[in-house]
């Protein structure tokens, strides 16, 4: 891979590693909140939806969700190297792909709401 | 290249066991797979929200609301947090090491600005979504 291509494959892996670091733990929290029907009031229909329908909520998880899925994709990437797998070529455009699609669905849903 | 070049036996699926170093790479690189489940899970949700009525969302809700739920939101929270999150920050010193002038900033500093941060961060996404 040439230098400049690597660099931006990195740059966005690290990106979407530091974004995920200090989002993700309190995701996992609201998802654990919502399983014991905790559910926070701004979570209910009307609030969630209204703060979706604003520009900020969907500039705000278009990035993270799209930077995650990147970072996700290129560290299964290499874990697929690290277990054997030495059709790079195959693994990198099957889980560049799923991002894609997430990343895709992610901007659709968004422009639904 | 000699005629008969000696090749270390390695196993492809367990060579990470061998060393306690390699372990918790290995265990860090997992956390990919939570990355991925979290990250279509919200997408599910948004689904459930772009359904353009609270009948949708309301039934997401509840298909997220059971005890097998409960457990892997726990488990995946503490292995987050160590692997990913805390792995992270302790990195950022070497991965962005900091200079001002002459003097480089101690990475205690470095690291500590990334937990305060993220304590920041986080009160503020649990202020947004009115936890408290």
């Amino acid at each position: 891979m040439p230098v400049a291509k690597k660099a931006v494959v990195w740059g966005l892996f690290a990106a979407g590693g530091t974004i995920t670091s200090f989002v993700f733990p309190a995701l996992i929290l609201l998802f654990l909140l919502i399983a014991t029907d905790n559910t926070p009031i701004n979570l209910e229909y009307s609030q969630v939806h209204q703060f979706m329908s604003g520009f900020y909520g969907k500039a705000c998880l278009f990035v993270v969700i799209s930077l995650a899925l990147w970072h996700a994709a290129h560290r299964l990437r290499v874990v697929f190297h690290d277990f054997g797998v030495r059709k790079d070529k195959v693994v990198a455009n099957a889980v560049y792909l799923v991002a894609a699609i997430g990343t895709a669905l992610t901007a659709f849903y968004l422009y639904l709401i | 290249m000699s005629r008969r070049p000696y090749v270390r036996p390695m196993s492809k699926t367990t060579w990470y066991m061998r060393n306690g170093r390699y372990k918790v790479y290995m265990m860090r690189e997992m956390t990919c797979l939570l990355v991925g489940f979290y990250s279509f899970l919200t997408i599910f949700g948004l689904a459930a929200l772009a359904g353009g009525s609270a009948q949708s969302w309301n039934s997401f809700l509840a298909s997220q609301q059971n005890p097998t739920m409960v457990i892997f939101h726990a488990f995946s929270l503490i292995y987050f947090l160590i692997y990913q999150t805390f792995a992270w920050f302790e990195l950022a010193p070497k991965a962005m090491p900091l200079q001002f002038g002459e003097k480089r900033v101690a990475d205690f500093y470095i690291v500590a600005a990334h937990y305060i941060a993220w304590a920041i961060l986080s009160a503020f996404i649990f202020w947004l979504a009115g936890v408290f």
